[in-house]
């Protein structure tokens, strides 16, 4: 395994340097503060963190930005996806030119904990066991993600962050950066996300684990080796997308259109266009997505809820940071609506935190977070380049 | 000092938002309701070195603002107000922006119980020419600060200086400054009673406190 204690200068070059090019996870970062102790209070006898780097470091390293990704993504947030080919998730923001801007900020994505792309999770090896974890990997938090992240920045010699940000579970961890170290983040972007899992985002969360351990496939969580819980996972993920977008998009784009035909069959094939297109979220999420891991990190999700970390009160959370705040919300976004970004800065407020908040217009749902927004665009362009200046950047 | 006010004219701050500037000193806490564009907190902040923040109804509003480096919260004073700590900021500040509020004493007792003192601007329903146009033309007024017509303006509580004053005082709000702005959006140097001022000044500014009893969270109790 690659141990590579130092941060790349520039993503392209360090693939070659390493000769990584056909290695999925990127670059590998194997933590020298070990045992990592989870919340939980299990500990992890080896924890290795895959991550991307991007741009350079300055000197006194105060140009560092976290990209904190969502669920379903991964390291490859502005580099083609090396098992999908499909360019990176976040490529319309994060880059050269770009919102955040590569020539000027060093911006790193790792791979969580408990993740399926070369970080330390439930289809790596157990080294007690020499097997993979499985269900034997020790259910973990979103405190317990952004911890290892810190842990590994330690590592690189980070002290603190120029900014955060994240949407969706990006955002969740956003929120537990500003709490949990609040002397080492300079600007906090939480987008499209709450500082507590709401029951009906359990609920949905609940549907798509039990899709996967209905799967026969999944065999109690030891399916390596074999065809593993595709089924399941798919539906898993029918379940979830659906979420992620708004009823006024799904009918814009599909309404209810035919696929590749004149007439209903009068069967079970896919004959609307949102089922077909359903189907293929769900069969392309199986051959990049681990199953476990899928179970792993709704849990962490659903077990997210800021204030209970803080006696109850959100306020409490933020009332030593020292960070400059975004918050943004999307309209028809409605599994992390707007109300759950208000009472993140509301709380904010009762700390005197400067905190700008904007609900931007949209029928993309919770998925345009990700998606070129243009006055999403412009608003982070201005608060990073205002953040920037006041940093010295 | 005169360097810097040239500074700030050539940038065109209007001057109503240099004399609120006037009204705080460095190092307030300040709350803009209804802050637009951000002309006044970029003033409050750049200028006068207060720590100032923003609240704004309209989405493009909040757009500018947070791109000028501001910190603002796109939200419905008659409704978000109450979200705001009791005693938060040294001043909450509303510039021509009462007459747009739906429920304007509400808002005013809530900007006396979020900030220690209130700043608000309003145009005056009472100045001469207002009068002259209902008196003479029978229309509905048309001024530089009332400029929309009458079925489309976001103004739907119009006041005059005296009714504002007599609002004060219903509520138990002390006037602690009054400053009339002319036709020419300059202070008026000429109008310091209130009286003379309902009838020569186009807008007004009013510097409040709140001095009566206070509930045990230090809310106003008002009459």
């Amino acid at each position: 395994m690659n141990s590579i204690s130092l941060p790349h200068p520039n993503y392209v070059e360090a693939r070659r340097q390493h000769g990584q090019d056909n290695d999925p996870r990127g670059s590998v970062l194997r933590l020298e503060a070990v045992p990592f102790r989870l919340v939980s209070g299990t500990e992890l006898p080896e924890v290795t963190v895959a991550y991307q780097a991007y741009g350079t470091l300055n000197a006194d390293k105060s140009n560092a930005v976290l990209v904190c990704h969502a669920l379903t993504g991964d390291q490859h947030v502005a580099n083609p996806h090396p098992i999908t080919g499909k360019e990176g998730w976040w490529a319309s923001a994060v880059g050269p030119g770009k919102i955040i801007d590569t020539n000027r900020f060093y911006v790193i994505c790792a791979n969580v904990l408990g993740g399926c792309l070369g970080t330390t999770g439930p289809k790596e090896i157990n080294p007690a066991t020499n097997r993979e974890w499985g269900i034997d990997f020790p259910v973990i938090t979103i405190g317990d993600m952004v911890r290892l992240q810190a842990a590994f920045l330690d590592q690189l010699g980070i002290a603190d962050l120029f900014c955060v940000i994240g949407g969706s579970m990006g955002g969740m961890q956003v929120l537990d950066w500003a709490a949990r170290y609040p002397e080492r983040v300079f600007s906090a972007i939480p987008v499209a996300t709450t500082a507590r899992h709401s029951a009906q985002n359990i609920a949905f969360h609940e549907v798509g684990r039990q899709a996967i351990m209905a799967d026969p496939e999944w065999r109690g969580g030891a399916y390596y080796g074999g065809p593993g819980p595709k089924a399941g996972l798919s539906v898993a993920r029918m379940a979830a997308h659906i979420t992620y977008l708004s009823e006024a998009g799904l009918h814009q784009k599909f309404g209810r259109k035919l696929q590749d035909r004149d007439a209903l069959t009068f069967g079970f094939d896919a004959d609307f266009q949102i089922e077909s297109y359903l189907r293929h979220q769900g069969s392309t999420f199986v051959d990049r997505f681990d199953a476990n891991s899928y179970l792993y990190i709704t849990r962490a999700m659903d077990y997210f809820d800021l204030a209970a970390d803080y006696g109850g009160l959100l306020a409490n959370a933020f009332k030593d940071t020292q960070a400059r705040f975004c918050v943004a919300s999307f309209t028809s976004d409605w599994l992390y609506p707007t109300a759950e970004s208000r009472a993140i800065v509301h709380a904010l407020n009762a700390v005197a935190a400067p905190v700008s908040f904007v609900e931007f217009e949209t029928d993309k749902g919770h998925d345009a977070f990700l998606l070129d927004v243009p006055e999403f665009y412009d608003v982070l362009r201005g608060f990073i380049g205002a953040a920037a200046e006041k940093r010295g950047l | 000092m005169a360097t810097r006010e040239a500074t700030i004219r050539a940038r065109d701050v209007r001057v109503d938002l240099l004399e609120i500037g006037r009204m705080i000193e460095p190092g307030s806490r300040v709350l803009d309701i209804g802050c637009g564009d951000g002309d006044l907190l970029y003033h409050l902040v750049h200028d006068r070195r207060v720590d100032a923040r923003g609240m704004e109804l309209s989405r493009e509003g909040v757009n500018a603002c947070v791109a000028r480096g501001l910190s603002v919260v796109q939200g419905d004073a008659d409704r978000d107000l109450i979200d705001y700590p009791t005693g938060a900021f040294d001043y909450a500040i509303l510039s021509q922006t009462l007459q747009a509020m739906r429920d304007t004493r509400a808002g005013l007792e809530q900007m006396l119980r979020i900030g220690k003192r209130a700043i608000v601007s309003f145009p005056n329903f009472g100045y001469w020419r207002v009068r002259m146009q209902l008196l003479f033309k029978g229309r509905m007024p048309d001024t530089a600060t009332l400029a929309h017509p009458w079925y489309n303006t976001p103004n739907i509580h119009l006041c005059t200086i005296r009714d504002f004053i007599a609002l004060c005082e219903d509520l138990g709000i002390t006037i602690e400054r009054f400053l009339a702005i002319d036709a020419g959006g300059k202070r008026s140097r000429t109008v310091h009673s209130t009286r003379r001022a309902n009838l020569m000044a186009e807008q007004a500014l009013f510097l409040l406190a709140f001095n009566g009893e206070r509930d045990e969270s230090g809310a106003p109790l008002y009459r």
